[in-house]
């Protein structure tokens, strides 16, 4: 970059104030030049990143690295080229792009096959894709139904696009919305509500729960006692816990008039996302719970946190998946179903929070022990500090991990397939089995569409933990 | 401590209450079935012209045309039936845990699983057999021209085991090329990495249709494998696999009797007293299963007779042109021999 020769200047003719006249002071400025043709344009660039390092002669030693350099320079650069041109070539100028006639996979046929494209063809049949889109985006999910798939997706997008974008206002509230009634709604969308709960049952959880959050604060003001007050904050949490699950399964219980549609008509890109966003979404708090329990001085805590992080971090996924869907259903009575994407997302959770846990770990352990001193120093209590001080920062350290954490995550949740679910992965398989387009090039179109979806949102998430990475360390930015 | 006990009651009270949302209700299958009003059928991932989702979605296939047929018997209404997709490893604790009410899932019919599973295999759908297909350049008109040959063929399967025996029975060599994936197998074989592809008859015929030049292609007269595929249901409840049975029973009795989707309103009345049974305007057959007289009739009318089924997703007119074969009525040269409705 040409430095602006101005900027750090003072200002030479101030107004009011005369300037001793020298001849050999300057009075304006230089012109500025153009850079030398070697530094700029295309063949600057070049020069610097690629001639450079293998036009330097001047002894054997540079000579040969020269040549070295100029070999790996022209084979990586032809390797690049070759392989971006064999799939453009592949995904554009040979592809077939329209089936006009509705003739599936003869439209994609080459004379050998008895169709119409020259012998040797090889290119993508999208076609196929684009018939198959319903099947890999929904699944078997209703077709009449769909809006509601779109709009569970559309309201989530423009949440999240909100909370994102920051000169909007209201941001903190729309993140609220999206963490608290976004999911119910979400649920009732896709599902269709109605759930099969008892009222009785219940109002039961709801009667323990008051009673429980009651205790917590008579307990808190010490008026049942000393022992007592020890269990409040617990019997208020659990309090709160117990009436919001009633009021959510209430909510859930009401038959809105949707079709009940059963998790195994989900499946595509829906079952991806909903598998993908409850894990990340349920592997943060989960995990800087467990991290904290890990780093706590409370024994029980720690061990607890420890046995959980190291057991879940110890087994596959694939393991956990296998047990939640074969071994499970053989312990539970004949009859008592859980559902098969209920069982696959609490696996996907609790594998995902261990992970989390030792992400976030390794960012509190990367604090500087004066921040916890001050923060004690200024009288605050264990969550007072976690919150304000240590967490913001240890979180910030770790982005880059827990994003890696969570594209791992979503691009794992193509797991789920040999549990019987079609994920997006599946669904493309179960496409590619399907020979009403069976052509030799059915598979690698399949997968090079679920390679460019996949593509699509991992590259997206990483991009925007860079933004964020960027954003918060403005301060500390060397 | 005792509010914390309480609490922790209320929550396992919560859970239990919404884990047992899908709850028995009735002792039977049947009985099961007829409460949540559909037939919950076990089918595979994708394996074309047995169960495959079709480009909707919709699944189809022999296999699931089974299924239909007994939501046809059971409800007169052959779409009231979801289906499960499930791998090769879930597909029996699917069944004994009763997530599904049948496994139609192109399944073979061996000792072990009938007398070591708990289940109960109820009738064959299918014959299938291990065969081999190789380039027709080879020139080879019969397997045990094949030594030295390389093999291409899936991991973790029984065909590795069977090509296995059926090389060494004939004192040949050979050399085993497997791929996880039934398209990389495809894809090697496509690409001349070995000589011979071997697989199910029927997975041969579909895979062959994502050759570069298909016709450049032979499948060979040996079949070195029994594999009979039928649907199962799990054991311990006779009135369930009757009804299975007999559905399948009645869709090649149907073939057999000339009674097709078409037809079957007009054959009714048939002067055959086969006929008459068959269709339930004779005799109450249905009523001794527990369903209605009509049941026969609901699944030739909704799913078609056992040829039609066959012709529609495995049979000439489709991209796998598989020919009857063994698999054609016993009157017309095949091993298909369904007992009597009388």
């Amino acid at each position: 970059m040409a430095k602006k020769p101005t900027s750090n200047r003072p200002t030479r003719a101030r107004p009011g104030k005369a300037q001793p006249d020298k001849g050999y002071v300057r009075t304006e400025d230089a012109p500025v030049l153009p850079p030398p043709p070697s530094e700029a344009g295309i063949s600057g660039w070049l020069w610097h990143n690629v001639l450079a390092s293998c036009s330097d002669f001047t002894s054997i030693g540079s000579a040969v690295r020269s040549i070295v350099m100029a070999f790996f320079t022209v084979f990586v650069g032809w390797l690049t080229i070759s392989t971006a041109w064999g799939l453009f070539d592949f995904a554009v100028l040979s592809a077939v792009w329209s089936d006009p006639d509705g003739i599936k996979r003869e439209a994609c046929f080459t004379i050998d096959q008895g169709g119409q494209l020259p012998s040797g063809w090889h290119g993508a049949c999208w076609p196929f894709v684009a018939a198959k889109m319903k099947f890999m985006m929904y699944g078997p999910y209703d077709i009449d139904q769909l809006w509601r798939v779109n709009l569970a997706g559309i309201i989530g997008l423009i949440g999240l696009a909100w909370v994102m974008i920051e000169p909007l206002p209201y941001r903190r509230y729309v993140g609220i919305f999206l963490l608290t009634v976004y999911p119910l709604l979400t649920i009732i969308l896709l599902y269709g509500g109605g759930f099969d709960v008892s009222l009785m049952t219940l109002s039961i959880i709801f009667m323990i729960g008051l009673a429980l959050i009651t205790f917590g604060r008579l307990a808190g003001r010490g008026l049942l006692g000393e022992t007592m007050a020890a269990f409040a904050s617990a019997g208020g949490i659990g309090g709160w816990l117990l009436v919001g699950y009633a009021v959510v399964m209430l909510i859930l219980g009401v038959d809105y008039g949707l079709r009940t549609i059963d998790t195994n008509q989900w499946g595509g890109l829906l079952i991806t996302l909903v598998v993908a966003i409850t894990g990340i979404v349920a592997s943060l708090p989960l995990g800087i719970v467990l991290a904290l329990g890990r780093r706590s001085s409370m024994p029980i805590a720690r061990i607890l946190s420890i046995v959980f992080i190291e057991f879940w971090r110890g087994v596959p996924l694939i393991t956990v998946l296998f047990m939640a869907s074969v071994m499970l259903p053989l312990f539970l009575p004949e009859g008592v179903n859980f559902d098969n994407l209920l069982r696959a997302l609490i696996g996907v959770m609790l594998f995902s929070a261990a992970y989390m846990a030792e992400v976030i770990r390794g960012g509190l352990q990367a604090m500087d022990k004066g921040q916890y001193e001050g923060a004690d120093a200024l009288g605050l209590s264990y969550w007072e500090k976690m919150r304000l001080i240590i967490l913001p920062q240890a979180l910030t350290h770790v982005i880059p991990g827990i994003v890696n954490t969570f594209i791992g995550l979503f691009k794992d949740t193509t797991l789920v397939s040999i549990i019987g679910l079609f994920d997006l992965l599946g669904a493309a398989q179960s496409a590619i089995s399907d020979v009403a387009w069976a052509t030799p090039v059915q598979a690698h179109t399949g997968y090079l569409f679920v390679a460019a979806v996949f593509f699509v949102f991992c590259f997206g998430m990483s991009r925007y933990s860079i933004y964020m990475e960027n954003k918060l360390s403005r301060g500390r930015k060397h | 401590m005792i509010k914390i006990t309480s609490a922790i009651a209320g929550v396992a009270t919560a859970i239990l209450a919404t884990s047992a949302f899908a709850g028995a209700h009735g002792d039977t299958t049947l009985g099961q079935v007829q409460a949540k009003g559909f037939v919950q059928c076990g089918v595979s991932q994708g394996l074309p012209g047995f169960s495959n989702a079709d480009d909707a979605g919709n699944w189809a296939g022999i296999d699931v045309d089974l299924c239909r047929a007994v939501a046809a018997a059971v409800f007169g209404d052959a779409s009231k039936v979801k289906f499960t997709p499930l791998s090769a490893k879930q597909r029996f604790t699917a069944l004994s845990s009763g997530e599904i009410d049948i496994l139609s899932r192109n399944t073979t019919w061996t000792m072990t699983r009938d007398t070591q599973l708990g289940l109960n295999f109820a009738g064959v759908n299918y014959y299938d057999g291990q065969g081999m297909m190789v380039p027709a350049g080879l020139g080879a008109k019969s397997a045990l021209e094949l030594d030295g040959a390389n093999i291409c063929t899936n991991t973790g399967t029984t065909t590795e085991l069977n090509i296995t025996d059926y090389f060494r029975a004939n004192n040949m060599s050979f050399n085993l090329v497997a791929y996880e994936k039934a398209d990389e197998v495809v894809a090697a074989y496509d690409a001349g990495r070995c000589d011979v592809y071997t697989t199910d008859r029927s997975g041969l015929a579909a895979q062959r249709t994502k050759l570069t030049s298909p016709d450049a292609h032979v499948v060979l007269p040996e079949i070195i494998s029994k594999e009979p595929l039928g649907p199962v249901v799990r054991q311990g409840d006779d009135n369930w696999f009757n009804i299975v049975r007999w559905s399948l029973n009645a869709m090649i009795n149907a073939e057999e009797l000339g009674i097709t989707a078409a037809n079957a309103a007009s054959m009714a009345n048939d002067n055959n007293p086969s006929v008459k049974r068959l269709l339930g305007t004779e005799g109450n057959f249905g009523e001794e299963l527990g369903l209605s007289n009509d049941w026969a009739m609901n699944i030739v009318t909704q799913v078609g007779n056992y040829g039609e089924s066959y012709e529609r997703h495995v049979g000439l007119n489709t991209p796998i042109k598989l020919a009857r074969g063994v698999n054609n009525l016993w009157s017309q040269g095949g091993i298909l021999y369904a007992a009597p409705i009388r």
